[in-house]
This record gives structure tokens, C-alpha cells and sequence, in this order.
């Protein structure tokens, strides 16, 4: 094992999530199976027992059908199969906030921008008049944000989304397994969900479907898998492991008063924190006026803590934060970092937090 | 339980576990989080594994794409062309009978977006009739995709031939090795392939994982299935799954340094299977009778059982399939056996065997004790049901 790896304080869970032990036990008897889902045989029917319990696990959490679940490779792929197969006809309305995940597919088709309020909230009276002004609409929206924790008012929206015919779907993907996220609570039309941002592995995620969604148009073609719907052998290993994370995934309330605590200090020190409306209860996004992004996850990184300075998969590009410049926040943009607490955070993990993030300048540079 | 299925998938090598291992555990990191040592720890492993996939099959690193398998490869390789080039050039897009569904299914629908679907038949031996391809290429082409190993039959398709008729016209050439990679000597530069699709669970890697091959000089350009974060330079968004990827590679690895002496025992086990089984069942028939074909396939057609009879009665101890697994339920005669010339009646008499790395000596003739034993009773069953 790595020397680094073993005492690094990872705060990094919106990147990622560490594996439950339960998805980790999972995965690696998935890996013992040799079979083909599809299969008939023993071998085959073995797979197929792991893949459809853990459809059964997905759906139960979601308060889905089974056969509404379609497995993907992960959150991405779940959103875009959603953008593709439901925007044909429609118009789409999509949040200033959202992932890139479904701001790229979005935005490649006919769409409006909905503004955020300065909480970082969606702009519900705008989300009106743009249903209002477009006849057919698909409306995507994420539950929970992935750089400030942000929650949406997912089952307002739906409301007003159903009034005018539309379709909703949500990016669960930060909000799974954090929060309660069942589909007819929430009134979404589809969800999309990722794996390793609950516990799981990397390499599954899924779709959920509604009976409002049953028409959807798939992106990968071939075999029938998924009942039609995502061709392609299910990558066993992940799925089984996504399952068992989900069923082990009890939501985030513990990791709330860790947050506080962090966040509480550093707003003593001089951090302002970036979004006022309801949050995830493990996500604080921190701005420090005067003191680039970049160089403060640097220095915490020298100081053996994970955390960033946005969305991991354009981290390392210079640009700022779509999500804050969407808030109004444009003088903190550039300023903010991202802690984001796994499911298995600790007091000492905060200690050693704050014990970094406070240390003076000169002192972090030493580290 | 003998397990005779190795086109449908494959046993993970315990040293693909091995190497995937770390990666479900203390080296989770994000491999595109670029903010922290954690994430270039995993950002390291996904460089080391795409480095094996390219040296598998003779490319650079830089001209694999990570997907979730090859029936993603596929649609990516086959719809990313056709949507790049887009409907301003030509619009032909040829492939064969004999192909996976996925590709077929994907060159059939791109007909709905303007292009030209052409699918060739083949040969009664399987393989591509390379004069109706050239006649088939005389118009201006846009893409080319032929698979280098059937997963019906295991036949090889003379991939180089194909290619330099390709581009000799002008097109693209798309071919899904997914069966073919670790399995007999690649060599994507060499052959003048522009697109490759790869899966790591047909060569004891895990599931989920796969690769596109994209030719860099020229470079072939796609238009991305989906879009997102911009992972894979914006070809592939999605995070890669670390640990799937580092198996991947590690699989790669060990297929690149053991592929010869591989190759070489799947041919003997094939063999002692045959003779076995025809010294019980002298009228069985191979449907690829004469090589070239992938070194652990067979596909045998019984005189007197159906084969999802044989599987029935085998199921206990054996695990066969009788084509496709992806069509493993379905009534309908295999599509390639059928494109082969064979009846709906012989392509149901028609088994498919794959013999794999972990596939022993015994293995080999107890199958085929309990296939000729299975057989004889079926036949027994069949000729007291018949009316004198």
C-alpha cells in the first residue's frame, strides 16, 4: 500500500466516495461469477440472479419498478441516455446550475437556461414562464448540487412541470443514498443515479423510469438488453456493488454536525459560504476573498487532505465555477473550494481540516 | 460444472483481480480529480492501463478511448463517424450479415438519419466475399465495419485484405475485435484499421469495461455518443471506473505476453474435443470446417439432437450456449448461421463452444462424454418418437 494513501484525509466525496465494505464485499463476489447475464445456462442464470437483485435493490430505493431500472455505466451515461431519448419533440429548459453531464447534452439541443436565485436555488417563477412559453418541454433539474450541496425544490418544480404537460428529469447523482430520493415523492419523471458517488464502485449507475417515461429512445444499441433500452453486457461487478451500497447507504444526517462544526470555524476565520438555501447535509462550499482556489487545494493537498476546487472532471481547467457565476457570486468564484464529506468522515478528519485551512499562510507553505 | 462458454464471457484471471484489487480500496480517488494526490494516483493507473490496451494491439495510448464495452465502442465507432462526416459526403456504410447485433442494429438505424445501411451476406464458409465488397465499395463509401472473429462461429475474417480494400475506396474501416484481442496477434497500425472495438470481459478482464481504438495519424474523427464532463478528450465523458480500467489493462498485459502459447493449447483442446466427440458422433459437422478460426471456438452441428435440447440435458454439469448470449432466449434461428446458408432446422441443431485459459484436459473429455451421452439419448427419444 501506498505510504501517501493511508493517512490522507479525503474530503473529496463529491469526486468520488471511498467504497462501502458492503459494495466492496459485493464486487468481488460479482467477480467470482463467471457467467453472462444473458446467458441460459447455470453460469448465466447465477449472473442474472445478482443482476435482477440488484435491479430489485435500485428500485426499492427509488420506489421504482423493477423494470424501470436501466442500468448504465454511470451517472453521465444515465443522464445523457435521458436528454437523448426524451427531448425529441420538446424543448428543454435546463438549470444555470447543473452538472456538466446535462448542461453538454442540453445545450447541444434546442433549450432556455433557467436562472438560479442567489441562493443558488432554482428560479421557480422563471421555470414558469418558460413552461409557459414553449407547448412541449422536457425540464432538467438536479436535486442536489454537486459543488455547494444545494437542493433544489425538486417536488415544486414537478408541480409546476405537470400543470404544463412537461417532462422532469433529475440529476440524483449527488443527492443518492444522502438524501431520500424516491421518484413519486419527488414527482420525477426519470432520475438519474451514480454508483461510486453513494459507496459503490465506478462503472454503474442508473436510470430510473416512470410510466410517464416508457417511450424513451435508447443511445446504445444492441442485444435488448435493459428490456431494449441500453444494449451491451451489464458490468456485473459494479452493478452488484452499487446495489449493495445503496442498501447500506442509510443517508448523510450524521455527516450534518461534522459540517456545521467545519464550516462554523472556518466562517470564524474568514471563509463565506457559497449558497444560503437547504443543503446536502455533507457539502460546504467555502470562499476565502483574496485567496485563489487553486493554490489553498495545493496547499492542502501538501498537508495530506483531499478536497477541490469544483467538479472533479473539469478540475485542472482554469475556468471558474459555472455554478457560483450562476449564483451572482463572481467575485468568490475564483476563490471557493469544495469540501465535500464521505460517509465514513470522522471528528479527527475535521480537526485535521481546520488545523490546515487556519494555519497562516506561511506555516501551510512550510507543510 | 464445466464451463464451455468463453465467447459469452470469460473468467476473470486471478491476476486481473490482483491488479484491480487496490482500486476497491484505499486508492479510490477519482482519477479525474486533478486537485489532489488521490486523484493522480487513480489518473495514474487509468495511464498504465490504457498503455497495455494500446500495446495489445499495436497503437499508442493516445488512441484509446475507455468505454463501458464494446457494444459502446461499437455504436461510438459506427455512429460517431457517420454523425461527424454527417450526410455532405458519401453516405454508404457497409458491413455483414454475420455481425453482432449491435452493429447491425446501429448501421440499420443510421438509414432513419439519412445513410446508406448496405450489409453484405457472406460466404457459406462464414467469410466475407471480398469481390462483393469491392463491387459493394465502387460506390463511395463512408465506413466500413466487419468484425476480425465472428462469437458465433470463431471464423476470421482476413481483417488486412478488408482494410486496404477500404482504403483503397476511400472509407473508413470500423472492425469489432471483441473476440478476436488477446486472441490471436493485432496489429491495428499494420493492418490499416481506422476503428476498433475491444471488451474486457471476452479476454478474463471484468465487466463494464471496453475501448475504442481511434486511428491518431490521420486522425479519425467522431462525434461523441453522449457528452458530459469531456473525459477521454471529449469522446467518452463519464468517470472511468479506476479498478475496471486496471483490470482491463492487467488482463491486456498477460494476453500480450501469453497469447502465443494460449493460442496454441486452445487449438490442441479444440482438436482432442473434436476427436473425442466424433468417435461417438461420426455424422457431426463443424460448421467452419476449414481454419481460419479463433483457436478455442467451435460451432458443431448434431445429426440427431437440438441444441437447446443438448443444453438441457448437459445443464447440470456443462455450461454451452447455442449462439449469441444476448439472443440466448430467443426462438429465432442465429442470424449468422443462417447467412452462412444453413437451414432454420440445422441452426437448431447447432452448438457453440468456447474454450478458455482456465479450461482443463479432463474438462475437455467429460464435456464431450456428456455431450455424446446427451446426444445418444436424445436421438434414442427421437427415433422412438418418429413414426415407422
Amino acid at each position: 500500500m501506498d505510504a501517501r494513501t493511508s493517512d490522507f484525509i479525503y474530503l473529496d466525496a463529491n469526486a468520488t466516495e471511498p467504497l462501502r465494505p458492503e459494495a466492496r464485499a459485493a464486487v468481488l463476489a460479482a467477480l467470482d461469477i463467471t457467467g453472462n447475464p444473458s446467458s441460459i445456462h447455470a453460469a448465466g442464470r447465477a449472473a442474472w440472479n445478482i443482476l435482477e437483485t440488484a435491479r430489485k435493490t435500485v428500485a426499492t430505493h427509488f420506489a421504482a419498478k423493477p423494470e424501470d431500472v436501466v442500468f448504465t455505466s454511470g451517472g453521465t451515461e444515465a443522464n445523457a441516455t435521458a436528454i437523448a431519448g426524451l427531448a425529441p419533440g420538446r424543448h428543454v429548459l435546463v438549470g444555470a446550475t447543473e452538472h456538466d453531464a446535462v448542461r453538454a447534452p442540453a445545450h447541444r439541443l434546442a433549450h432556455t437556461v433557467l436562472p438560479v436565485l442567489p441562493t443558488g436555488q432554482i428560479d421557480l417563477a422563471a421555470l414558469k414562464a418558460a413552461l409557459a412559453s414553449h407547448p412541449k418541454t422536457l425540464v432538467c433539474l438536479m436535486l442536489a448540487n454537486n459543488e455547494t450541496g444545494i437542493l433544489h425544490p425538486i417536488a415544486e418544480a414537478a408541480a409546476l412541470c405537470h400543470a404544463h404537460g412537461a417532462l422532469l428529469h433529475v440529476d440524483a447523482v449527488q443527492a443518492a443514498g444522502r438524501i431520500p430520493c424516491e421518484a413519486p415523492s419527488l414527482g420525477a419523471d426519470s432520475l438519474a443515479v451514480s454508483g461510486h458517488k453513494l459507496g459503490g464502485p465506478k462503472g454503474a449507475g442508473a436510470l430510473i423510469l416512470t410510466a410517464a417515461t416508457q417511450h424513451l429512445v435508447s443511445l446504445i444499441q444492441g442485444g435488448g438488453q435493459e428490456r431494449g433500452r441500453r444494449g451491451g453486457t451489464p458490468g456485473l461487478p459494479a452493478i452488484a456493488g452499487f446495489a449493495a451500497a445503496l442498501k447500506a447507504a442509510t443517508g448523510g444526517t450524521h455527516l450534518a454536525p461534522l459540517r456545521d462544526r467545519l464550516e462554523a470555524a472556518a466562517i470564524a476565520s474568514g471563509a463565506i459560504v457559497c449558497g444560503a438555501g437547504p443543503r446536502l447535509p455533507n457539502t460546504t462550499c467555502l470562499a476565502r476573498p483574496g485567496q485563489r482556489a487553486d493554490t489553498q487545494v495545493i496547499k492542502l493537498d501538501l498537508a495530506g487532505i483531499a478536497v477541490s476546487a469544483g467538479a472533479a472532471c473539469s478540475s485542472g481547467k482554469v475556468a471558474s465555477s459555472h455554478v457560483l457565476m450562476a449564483m451572482g457570486l463572481t467575485e468568490l468564484a475564483g476563490c471557493a473550494i469544495r469540501i465535500s464529506l464521505p460517509w465514513n468522515a470522522s471528528d479527527t478528519d475535521i480537526d485535521r481540516f481546520l488545523q490546515a485551512y487556519r494555519a497562516p499562510r506561511q506555516t501551510m507553505e512550510a507543510a | 460444472m464445466i464451463y464451455l462458454d468463453n465467447l459469452a464471457t470469460t473468467q476473470p484471471d486471478p491476476r486481473v483481480l490482483a491488479a484491480a484489487e487496490p482500486y476497491y480500496r484505499e486508492m479510490f480517488g477519482n482519477p479525474h480529480s486533478a486537485d489532489h494526490y488521490m486523484g493522480w494516483q487513480a489518473g495514474k493507473a487509468v495511464d498504465t492501463a490504457r498503455a497495455h490496451v494500446a500495446t495489445l494491439i499495436g497503437a499508442e495510448p493516445r488512441e484509446i478511448v475507455f468505454t463501458s464495452g464494446a457494444t459502446e465502442a461499437n455504436n461510438l465507432a459506427i455512429k460517431g463517424a457517420a454523425r461527424f462526416a454527417g450526410l455532405c459526403g458519401p453516405r454508404r456504410i457497409v458491413t455483414l450479415a454475420t455481425e453482432h447485433k449491435c452493429v447491425l442494429e446501429t448501421v440499420r438505424d443510421l438509414g432513419a438519419e439519412g445513410f446508406e445501411p448496405v450489409i453484405l451476406p457472406v460466404r457459406p464458409d462464414g467469410l466475407a466475399d471480398l469481390d462483393a465488397l469491392e463491387a459493394a465499395l465502387r460506390i463511395p463509401t463512408l465506413l466500413v465495419s466487419i468484425m476480425a472473429a465472428n462469437n458465433e462461429t470463431g471464423v476470421l475474417q482476413d481483417i488486412s485484405a478488408i482494410a486496404s480494400l477500404a482504403n483503397r475506396a476511400g472509407a473508413l474501416f470500423h472492425t469489432d475485435m471483441a473476440q478476436a484481442a488477446g486472441k490471436i496477434p493485432i496489429d491495428v497500425t499494420a493492418s490499416g484499421i481506422h476503428l476498433a472495438s475491444l471488451s474486457a470481459h471476452k479476454l478474463y478482464g471484468p465487466k463494464g469495461i471496453g475501448a475504442l481504438y481511434v486511428r491518431r495519424r490521420p486522425r479519425v474523427r467522431l462525434k461523441p455518443l453522449f457528452s458530459g464532463g469531456g473525459q477521454e478528450r471529449g469522446l467518452r465523458s463519464g468517470t472511468i471506473p479506476t479498478p475496471l480500467a486496471a483490470g482491463f489493462g492487467e488482463a491486456c498485459r498477460l494476453a500480450s505476453l501469453e497469447l502465443a502459447q494460449e493460442a496454441a493449447r486452445a487449438a490442441l483442446l479444440r482438436d482432442r474435443l473434436i476427436l473425442r466427440l466424433q468417435s461417438r458422433i461420426p455424422a457431426l459437422v463443424q460448421t467452419i470446417a476449414t481454419p481460419p478460426q479463433l483457436p478455442g471456438a467451435l460451432s458443431l452441428r448434431f445429426p440427431h439432437a437440438g441444441a437447446m435440447d443438448l443444453i438441457a440435458a448437459c445443464a447440470k454439469n456443462l455450461c454451452i450456449s447455442a449462439g449469441s448470449a444476448c439472443t440466448s432466449a430467443e426462438i429465432a434461428p442465429s442470424h449468422v448461421l443462417t447467412a452462412m446458408g444453413l437451414s432454420a432446422e440445422q441452426a437448431s441443431r447447432t452448438l457453440r463452444l468456447g474454450i478458455g485459459r482456465f479450461t482443463s484436459a479432463v474438462d475437455i473429455d467429460q464435456a464431450a462424454d456428456l455431450l455424446a451421452d446427451a446426444h445418444q439419448r436424445l436421438a434414442h427419444l427421437r427415433h422412438a418418437e418418429t413414426p415407422a
